[in-house]
């Protein structure tokens, strides 16, 4: 057993990680850390980065060069599925769940269980799946919803929907692309409620405009602005760092 | 397991009235040159059953499931051949014992992808792993590369137009442009007469609907929901944990199955299997089939595969010229106007009218015993 300092273990370490398209860095030498439990939310001004960096750590964007190690394990290299059985979950920006497809077969096709072509055969509805969807949907406000399609669903249900896709994945990292956009007032109220709740046990990464909705939420909060880091620290820190004022905060 | 739960209320009718007609309404009042021809269109229906899964649940529009047909239909046909071919009935070619267009084409020996299919049971196997290894070629190479779409579709139809080529020009190897002909028995039993051509009617009927089972056992299952799923949002099955392109290979190998199955019945039902049931133009025809009968609907292939054909034999047979535009202005008519085609049509309908029918002569069955004090009926 050692004793007093152990070197930090970070949940997510994300150094040097650059992105270019035909020569845009859209994310340039970028480097921070999240630890466990942690809440980070990124803002910036439109185009600073803020979805590549979460394209980039989900896997869905192949980074021109640095390293994403999440729990030790590097994510550059692996797939999409790879990433997200590692523990990585993430929620896009506008709505993305099966129309087709009641709220109940939503939530069951996140279930981890049976992701295999052969595995998704086999798969049975036994009761675990049905208790753990059920809990899921009761969470995220959908419980008498179940059977309904989800086209029938308003823009907040589906953002809502989305979330509770994640949460039955379990992941150790949430990552959430402005999840109160596009809300009603009192559907964002009960949004946040449904964070606050969420959040416990585990790491979540948010993007987000609303800044009455980032005090609320954030621990540390990273100002990104054209693809580099501009401010890092507390809300407090960040609110009065003359260079935030100036690129973002100030209009 | 079939109970309630596996087949719906409307889907239990379907599979019975389709039960009705193969198997006891249309053997019964059609002659044999007739049903040969019903048992000809049906080998269709296998194929649409594997479009339904594979382009109408998995949105892989494949322009080239005549490639799976054709392997299908080809595998049976070498057995057939060989077995046509033994010493005795080929003693006056040059070498004897080998298929007759090999002897025309200076060939003295059977090649050795030929030797296989001396064996029934290997043929069998044959004719459904060999076009589940193509499709697992052609799918691997495909999507894991993320080809999909209007690529992919392209992609399948330069195949066809490949394999179509290669057949015709191996002369020696695969009979040419005019396919493997002169087929007589099978596993010695003589497949000409009309008491076999009866038998065989009913056999594909059986696979057909053992087909039409394994496809509702696959829709039903999670596999079935991720394929909509999918279709919808491959983005989304991706961040949910899954490998899509292993789920479209999936698919796609499933699809050139059932089309090989019924490319097998079709050497068997019609005697013959040529590079003409391969190419682009089948391949885009069973996909009109699948189209108009609704590929969303593992029943309305069926009845799609059936209807057409039994239209293009009646319509080429009077209008010969106008057969090939009826077919295209019917296939841009169903997309335009009933996208899911007839079993689209019948579920939005006929069906709600039947049921609001069957809903008023109850009541008023009802109303009536209560008003008289006897039945209405």
């Amino acid at each position: 057993m050692l004793v007093g300092h152990q070197p930090k273990d970070f949940l997510l370490a994300v150094s040097g990680l650059t992105v270019s398209f035909d020569g845009f860095k859209a994310v340039n030498d970028l480097s921070f850390y999240v630890e466990e439990n942690e809440i980070r939310v990124i803002i910036g001004p439109n185009g600073a980065g803020k979805t590549t960096v979460l394209d980039l750590i989900c896997g869905k964007t192949r980074a021109t060069s640095g390293s994403i190690q999440f729990r030790g394990q590097e994510l550059t290299k692996l797939r999409e599925n790879e990433i997200v059985q590692a523990g990585v979950g993430r929620k896009f920006q506008t709505p993305s769940v099966f129309e087709d497809l009641t709220v109940f077969e939503n939530l069951e096709i996140s279930f981890p269980r049976g992701r295999t072509v052969f595995g998704s055969l086999t798969f049975q509805r036994d009761d675990t799946v049905k208790q753990r969807v059920e809990e899921v949907a009761e969470m995220i406000f959908l419980k008498d919803r179940l059977n309904t399609y989800a086209d029938q669903l308003s823009h907040g249900q589906k953002q809502w929907l989305e979330i509770g896709m994640l949460l039955i994945q379990d992941p150790d990292l949430l990552m959430l692309d402005e999840p109160v956009a596009g809300m009603s007032v009192s559907e964002r109220a009960k949004t946040a409620e449904l964070l606050n709740r969420i959040i416990k046990d585990r790491s979540v990464l948010v993007i987000e405009h609303d800044m009455k909705f980032v005090e609320d939420i954030a621990h540390k909060v990273t100002v990104l602005h054209q693809g580099q880091i501009l401010s890092e620290g507390t809300m407090e820190h960040v609110k009065n760092d003359p260079k935030v004022i100036e690129v973002y905060l100030g209009h | 397991m079939i109970n309630s739960r596996f087949f719906n209320r409307s889907e239990l009718l379907g599979f019975l009235a389709l039960a009705v007609l193969l198997l006891v309404i249309l053997p019964l009042s059609l002659d044999i040159f007739r049903l040969n021809l019903v048992a000809k269109y049906l080998t269709y229906a296998f194929v649409g059953i594997g479009l339904v899964l594979c382009w109408g649940y998995g949105g892989i529009l494949s322009l080239g499931q005549g490639v799976f047909f054709g392997l299908g239909g080809y595998c049976m046909a070498m057995y057939l051949k060989l077995e046509a071919s033994s010493v005795a009935n080929t003693k006056i070619q040059s070498t004897p014992g080998i298929p007759d267009f090999m002897d025309w084409n200076q060939l003295t020996s059977l090649p050795f992808f030929w030797k296989p299919f001396h064996s029934f049971p290997i043929t069998l196997l044959a004719i459904l792993l060999v076009p589940a290894f193509f499709a697992l070629i052609i799918g691997a190479a495909m999507f894991k590369r993320r080809v999909g779409g209007v690529y992919f579709a392209i992609i399948t139809q330069a195949i066809a137009a490949i394999l179509t080529i290669l057949i015709v020009g191996q002369q020696g190897y695969t009979g040419g442009i005019n396919g493997i002909t002169d087929l007589r028995t099978l596993h010695g039993w003589d497949i000409r007469t009309d008491h076999a051509k009866f038998i065989l009617y009913f056999v594909e009927v059986v696979l057909l609907f053992g087909c039409i089972v394994a496809a509702q056992f696959i829709r039903l299952t999670k596999l079935g929901r991720i394929l909509v799923a999918m279709r919808e949002q491959e983005d989304r099955v991706r961040f949910s944990g899954y490998s899509v392109a292993n789920f479209k290979i999936f698919a796609f190998c499933a699809a050139a199955v059932f089309a090989a199955i019924g490319g097998a019945m079709f050497t068997l039902e019609v005697g013959f299997m040529s590079p003409s049931f391969v190419g682009i133009v089948p391949s885009i025809e069973m996909v009109i089939y699948t189209a108009v009968g609704g590929r969303m609907s593992i029943f309305g292939a069926v009845w799609g595969a059936l209807l057409v054909n039994f239209a293009k034999t009646s319509l080429s047979e009077s209008f010969p010229q106008l057969w090939l535009f009826g077919l295209g202005a019917l296939f841009i008519a169903v997309v335009l106007a009933f996208p899911n085609g007839l079993s689209g049509i019948w579920a939005d309908h006929v069906q709600p009218r039947i049921d609001r029918l069957l809903a008023s002569r109850k009541s008023k069955s009802a109303a009536g015993m209560i008003a008289d004090g006897a039945p209405a009926e």
